[in-house]
């Protein structure tokens, strides 16, 4: 049966966090957004309260820690499980601050990985710690494949080699979660990804980046200099199979896009929502009685505003829904980022405009959103990237022929 | 008089399977599965019947059907929906794309067209089982499920199919008891009803809320004046709904088609030119005195919303089109030694059109559903209708470029898409979910 409301057996998990946006994060968004690097110490009670929240709610929480595409055992009916509910309350966290967000301990997106594809042995052993996620290098972006990262098997050890930069949490999670090659001469299919825990010889955190937004998230440079790692560490299949090439590392991004779309759609409603409230007290009512051609400007521009706004956030629904009912949604889950991310990206830095200096001042958080909502659009894929993807599902073309 | 369900599909079934166009293009295997689910539902009601009665006299508690399913986010049809969608797009694929062009050109519909898709059963969907139909239950989703299918066919034949499927959904959502028995039998008849809702009125600026056209009371009846635009059926209709002023509110009139002092001038327009819209003038019409649709439960922006909602739901099957007919376009089309589709500055276009037709399906069926659980949609109407009204033009207008030349000219439905879906931003009224 359609239906496009939120489901009802989240209501109280995502309003335990909305709680958490307005209580914990708002009042300290400010504070880590003006010192860099500083770790929100308030966030290790949050952490452990997200477990809570994680462990009360059979298996379907708040963070990014316990997606999975839902297509072993299927289950009568139709469901809305772990990546409905994470997408939801994600949003919300979001609303608060994507930064701290981005910072919560054990809900990295490397804890995401592990959840994909780790097998109960490596489940046990990592689940439980926090996770980030390291694959862009210097010389690559986005083309995921040209990782110069490498690891050798010698024993019952891997050693990996490299450089890896722009890693999330990298300098404050337990492990990191790193894509390299076990064999450079076979291309992406020997692409393969290690779980390499905080201290081991070789590992050296090198630098913290200063960004744009997301301040309150660290973002590291890690080199990896003759890094011993053991065997087992290594997440997935470890043979090299040149058919099914790159699928298994790339399966994650179709549960974590959705999820990055979710937070622009947290971010992008607290700018709308705030927007709202300083015109609401000029008058300015945009309350859908006036048909929209006669409307003013300022109030055609919030319609349109939320129009996109509630397009991204049901592309990023359906993808979720998607994914919680084993159906292939890759495509589906770049057609949420996309719009998402650009959507994000323009309404906040529109309610700065609509706002003039007043949304362009530290004395609102509007300027903050619209500096932190740029890497929406950037990270997990950019636009350009998820725009490639749909493109060549849409076309029937392969990455070969749509370059 | 009323058959039971399963009468009524078998019926609408075989009539169909029957029919010249039918064994024609094919189509007898869907009107098969048509049938099977006229006949399954049949048993599933029975079905619960016999649960209900077992629940009165045991364990209440135990035998009630599992709710837990309830409120769920679910984008999954009704088997019901899914073979009335699979049916009407083999219809729209094999008859209403193959007639477009040419009743485009000769500005009207052609000769046996509303006859032939009277053999589809829509009309019967549209009217409750109690009156003979095959409704189980009005429901807004079906109606925007069909006309996506139908105007992937063509947006303005597909117009002329559910102009009056709108008028008889109105019927049934705000008419009194006497107006559905005098009214809805017609669409159970062997001949087609020609009846459009008529609201836009000829003046820049125009807001439905505030209408010229007047109504009042009479000895007899009431009494209609004023004038409405981009009136489909060349003056033919055997009926319009007229959204008129009457005491201080904005209310609905049955207008017959022959009523005195109705007049009618072609005003062709840049789309829609298959339906030959025109400018309906009615001059101190006298109506019956049961000529008020609906008493005092009549919502009309909701009518206003469940309109623009049906016109969003003939978008998103005109765009639908659009990309279907792109995408091998693109992909054969050559320059420079490869095809098109391996440059990005037309892959993304197609990307683009991809996302932005889903963005406008999810917002219609959001609202939609709203509108079927009974629940306010307003808001929801309104934005959808302000997506769909951007991103189907924005559509409409990246077909025809990504076609270049050739999209300019009719040799492509290109350029009949785009100026067909344009009246997305222009119209009030028309139609109805």
């Amino acid at each position: 049966m359609i239906n496009l409301e939120n489901p009802k057996k989240f209501r109280a998990l995502v309003n335990q966090a909305r709680q958490v946006a307005e209580n914990v994060f708002r009042p300290i968004s400010r504070k880590y957004d003006r010192s860099e690097h500083a770790y929100p110490v308030e966030l290790d009670m949050l952490a452990a309260i997200m477990d809570g929240m994680n462990d009360g709610t059979t298996g379907e929480g708040a963070g990014a820690g316990k997606l999975k595409q839902d297509n072993k055992a299927k289950k009568e009916g139709v469901q809305n499980g772990t990546n409905m509910s994470t997408v939801l309350s994600l949003a919300e966290l979001c609303w608060g601050d994507v930064g701290l967000s981005l910072t919560l301990p054990r809900q990295g997106l490397g804890n995401a990985a592990i959840a994909a594809v780790a097998d109960d042995e490596q489940f046990a052993r990592f689940g439980n710690k926090w996770a980030a996620m390291a694959i862009t290098e210097p010389g690559f972006g986005s083309d995921s494949a040209a990782v110069r990262t490498t690891a050798v098997r010698d024993g019952d050890e891997y050693v990996i080699n490299g450089e890896k930069i722009y890693v999330t949490s990298g300098e404050r999670a337990d492990c990191v979660v790193v894509w390299a090659s076990v064999d450079r001469s076979l291309g992406r299919a020997a692409i393969k990804s290690f779980i390499v825990e905080k201290g081991t010889p070789g590992m050296d955190i090198v630098r913290l980046e200063k960004k744009l937004g997301i301040k309150a998230s660290d973002t590291a440079a890690i080199t990896f200099t003759d890094c011993r790692i053991p065997a087992s560490n290594l997440l997935g299949d470890p043979e090299v199979n040149v058919e099914k090439g790159f699928a298994g590392v790339m399966q994650t991004f179709d549960n974590t896009r959705p999820v990055v779309a979710a937070m622009a759609v947290g971010v992008a409603k607290a700018s709308i929502d705030r927007t709202r409230e300083i015109l609401r007290k000029l008058k300015v009512k945009a309350d859908y009685s006036t048909p929209f051609k006669l409307t003013s400007q300022l109030e055609a521009q919030l319609y349109r505003y939320e129009a996109e706004w509630e397009a991204a956030r049901l592309l990023t629904l359906k993808a979720a829904w998607m994914a919680d009912n084993g159906m292939p949604n890759s495509m589906e889950a770049s057609m949420a980022k996309a719009k998402a991310g650009r959507t994000a990206n323009a309404i906040t830095l529109g309610c700065v405009e609509m706002l003039g200096t007043l949304g362009y001042g530290e004395e609102e958080m509007l300027e903050k959103w619209a500096r932190d909502s740029k890497i929406l659009d950037i990270f997990e894929g950019t636009q350009q990237i998820q725009q490639l993807i749909v493109a060549r599902r849409l076309l029937g073309k392969s990455s070969a022929e749509l370059k | 008089m009323a058959k039971d369900i399963q009468g009524v599909g078998l019926g609408i079934a075989s009539r169909f399977a029957g029919s010249e166009f039918a064994r024609k293009f094919g189509l007898r295997k869907p009107a098969e599965k048509l049938a099977y689910a006229g006949t399954k539902k049949g048993f599933e009601v029975i079905g619960q019947m016999v649960a209900k009665k077992a629940a009165k006299k045991g364990d209440a508690q135990i035998l009630l059907p599992e709710p837990s399913k309830h409120g769920l986010f679910d984008l999954t049809l009704s088997e019901e929906q899914q073979m009335i969608k699979d049916t009407v797009r083999s219809y729209a694929e094999e008859v209403v794309r193959g007639l477009a062009h040419d009743a485009n050109e000769a500005m009207t519909l052609p000769d046996t067209f509303l006859q032939d898709i009277m053999d589809l059963g829509l009309n019967f969907f549209s009217v409750p089982e109690s009156l003979g139909g095959a409704a189980q239950a009005y429901s807004p989703t079906t109606s925007a499920i069909i006309a996506e299918e139908l105007a992937w066919g063509d947006f303005s034949l597909a117009y002329a199919t559910l102009a009056p499927v709108a008028v008889a959904n109105a019927i049934v959502k705000w008419g009194t008891d006497a107006q559905k028995e005098k009214y809805l039998p017609a669409y159970l008849a062997e001949t087609p009803v020609q009846a459009a809702i008529a609201v836009q009125e000829p003046a820049a600026l125009f807001n439905p809320a505030k209408l010229s056209t007047k109504a009042k009371k009479t000895k007899t009846g009431f009494e209609i004046s004023g004038v409405k635009t981009l009136v489909p059926f060349g003056g033919n209709a055997n009926m319009y709904l007229v959204a008129a002023r009457y005491k201080r509110k904005n209310r609905l009139f049955l207008v017959p088609g022959d009523a005195p002092g109705l007049s009618w001038k072609a005003a062709p327009a840049m789309g829609l030119r298959a339906v030959a819209t025109g400018t309906l003038t009615m001059e101190k019409a006298p109506l019956s005195s049961d000529a008020l649709l609906g008493g005092k439960d009549f919502d009309y922006q909701t009518f206003i919303d469940l309109g623009q909602l049906h016109w969003c739901a003939l978008a998103i099957g005109a765009c639908q089109a659009a990309l279907d007919h792109l995408i091998p376009y693109v992909n054969e089309r050559e320059a420079f030694g490869e095809p098109i589709s391996h440059r990005q500055s037309v892959a993304f276009m197609v990307a683009n059109i991809g996302i932005e037709l889903e963005s406008m399906r999810l917002m219609v069926w959001r609202a939609a559903a709203l509108a079927e659980m009974g629940k306010p949609f307003h808001r929801e109407a309104y934005l959808a209708q302000l997506l769909c009204a951007d991103k189907a033009m924005e559509i409409g207008t990246n077909a025809v470029q990504l076609l270049g030349g050739h999209g300019f000219t009719k040799e492509h439905p290109a350029e009949r898409w785009y100026r067909d879906l344009r009246i997305l931003a222009c119209i009030n009224g028309g139609m109805h979910l």
